[in-house]
């Protein structure tokens, strides 16, 4: 029997593979497809303090091999993710991962706060690299000290592990995830989109409203892989590793580079049912590569 | 239900200049609820292009489990989509969305399309038809050379044609055709561009009236929030195109 659990801070996870946030919504469109247990976990939508109506249309462009969102963090607000969004999920049995977003230290402190102490809730990923909201979001992940001190504030009041969520969006993606380890991160995860455009080749206008957006898609995991194995190089803090996976050769690519878990993103528009296809053939991708567990192949490219 | 499916493709041709029909056959017809439904179509098995395209579904045979897409190949995707060949399968999602209501049409209905709008409203149509409704249909395309199913829809009833160049029909677009039609009908459905969506609704405030709408999707079920719409209700109402719609009642979204 191959062991797919993983374990890692507030998280016991009976298998590797979660949607990552923004991809998923929180879990009721793809419940009507598949159940939600069999996934490792759910990374569910970004939530503020207030409600956020996000950003004019048109949202999403498709690109090379990927997509441009600039969706802008729409989401119904802290008090109705957790009155609402939450307890519907307590119906599965997966562990959520909140995402948790903010322009300000205040509002990140308040949500973590409040989000996590939902019953279902095993740990929090913090969002500070959101490229497509004007105030906030990327401002706390380009900087080191920024980050260090947000990561600081958000531990302060969790009541479960907090992860933070980097951005691609840096010249040096390590001296961040250094910064937010010595400020008491519990974990990483990364990649978060590359900022991006795609003009139309008639009027030479930009095709997302918000001008620029969020790359994602098979077209990053180059960028998402290298950085995911930079990062392993200089930490043992835990990593859940994502950006343009759409394939079980994808997730295992990831964890070989040093991801603990992986996340999948914009395949799940592609292929909903990609998450628990990829679950499944895990085992047998494992066995075939002479692994017994996860675990055992975690950073694997380090070890060569 | 929603469901994934390899589906055998049956037939393709070009019906009118880049307009296609492409039949395909599969257990997700029998889930098909009602007219105006979409499916969100994977036209690669590579991640380029990346995105499923949304097609509407022109007609729907329970019996045959065939149903129908009309589609304009336009750009790079839907190209791709007019290359395939009976024998081939296609990766089908479907059905998404909430159609037109059809149980809303009492005696006499309009159905008003526009260009690539009009394949919806064609099983629209044939259903009310079918329940004993009498249906007038007004189509618009760019010209003479983009029209397709005129035939089939004369054989459901009155059908009136514009063009924009005048090539077939009026000259001009649909609400051209609508201010000299009387308005001795209950309900209208509308499927096509926006602004004539806009000149729809403000031709007829006093009717019954369901629109389809368009924007540019992710995901097809509601879970990316890529094409919502504001709608009349509140300033903080947002509504989803494809999960919510496409169909919404006349007066409610803000495109």
């Amino acid at each position: 029997m191959t062991n797919l659990t993983v374990n890692l801070p507030g998280l016991n996870l009976k298998n590797p593979i979660m949607p990552a946030s923004g991809c998923f919504g929180f879990g009721k469109e793809y419940a009507q497809l598949y159940d939600l247990s069999e996934l490792g976990a759910i990374m569910i939508k970004a939530a503020t303090v207030e409600m956020r109506l996000g950003n004019p249309t048109p949202r999403v462009a498709e690109t090379a091999a990927g997509m441009l969102n600039a969706i802008g963090l729409q989401n119904p607000g802290l008090t109705k993710v957790t009155g609402e969004e939450l307890p519907w999920l307590e119906k599965f049995d997966v562990p959520i991962i909140a995402n948790v977003a903010g322009t300000t230290t205040e509002d990140y402190v308040e949500v973590a706060r409040e989000i996590s102490k939902a019953p279902n809730v095993h740990a929090l990923e913090i969002n500070i690299s959101c490229p497509n909201v004007k105030q906030g979001g990327i401002t706390f992940g380009t900087d080191p000290l920024v980050a260090q001190e947000l990561t600081r504030a958000v531990k302060d009041v969790a009541s479960v592990p907090v992860y933070i969520k980097l951005s691609p969006n840096v010249t040096d993606i390590v001296s961040i995830a250094k910064a937010v380890e010595e400020g008491g991160a519990d974990g990483i995860t990364m990649i978060n989109t590359l900022l991006g455009m795609r003009l139309d080749p008639k009027t030479g206008r930009p095709i997302i409203a918000n001008i620029t957006g969020g790359l994602s898609g098979p077209a990053i995991k180059p960028v998402a892989l290298r950085m995911v194995y930079e990062v392993r190089k200089q930490t043992d803090l835990p990593i859940i590793g994502m950006g343009g996976v759409a394939t079980v050769e994808d997730a295992i690519d990831f964890m070989s580079a040093g991801a603990n878990a992986v996340a999948v993103g914009t395949a799940n528009f592609v292929n909903p049912f990609v998450c628990p296809e990829i679950i499944a053939q895990l085992p047998e991708k494992l066995h075939e590569l002479g692994y017994e567990s996860v675990e055992e192949l975690v950073g694997r490219s380090h070890r060569l | 239900m929603i469901r994934q499916e390899r589906m055998q493709v049956v037939g393709q041709k070009e019906i009118a200049r880049h307009i296609f029909e492409l039949t395909v056959q599969g257990e997700l017809t029998a889930e098909m609820t009602a007219p105006g439904q979409f499916v969100h179509v994977r036209v690669a098995d590579s991640f380029e292009p990346l995105l499923r395209r949304p097609i509407s579904v022109a007609a729907i045979d329970p019996v045959l489990q065939q149903f129908t897409m009309i589609y304009r190949a336009e750009g790079r995707g839907t190209s791709l989509l007019s290359e395939k060949k009976p024998g081939d399968t296609l990766d089908v999602l479907g059905p998404l969305g909430n159609g037109f209501p059809v149980e809303q049409a009492e005696k006499k209905a309009y159905l008003i399309g526009g260009g690539i709008g009009v394949p919806p409203l064609y099983e629209l149509a044939k259903q009310l038809n079918e329940k004993g409704i009498q249906t007038v249909h007004i189509l618009g395309f760019e010209s003479k050379q983009a029209v397709f199913y005129e035939e089939k829809f004369k054989e459901l009833g009155d059908t009136h044609i514009a063009t924009v160049d005048g090539s077939h029909g009026t000259q001009g677009f649909v609400t051209h055709i609508l201010n000299e039609l009387p308005k001795d009908f209950d309900t209208y459905f509308s499927c096509g561009p926006t602004p004539m969506l806009e000149a729809v609704q403000w031709a007829y405030p006093e009717k019954r009236g369901f629109l389809s709408y368009e924007q540019r999707m992710g995901c097809g079920i509601g879970a990316c929030f890529a094409c919502v719409c504001r709608t009349t209700k509140s300033e903080t109402d947002y509504i989803k195109v494809c999960s919510d719609g496409p169909v919404f009642p006349a007066g409610v979204v803000i495109a």
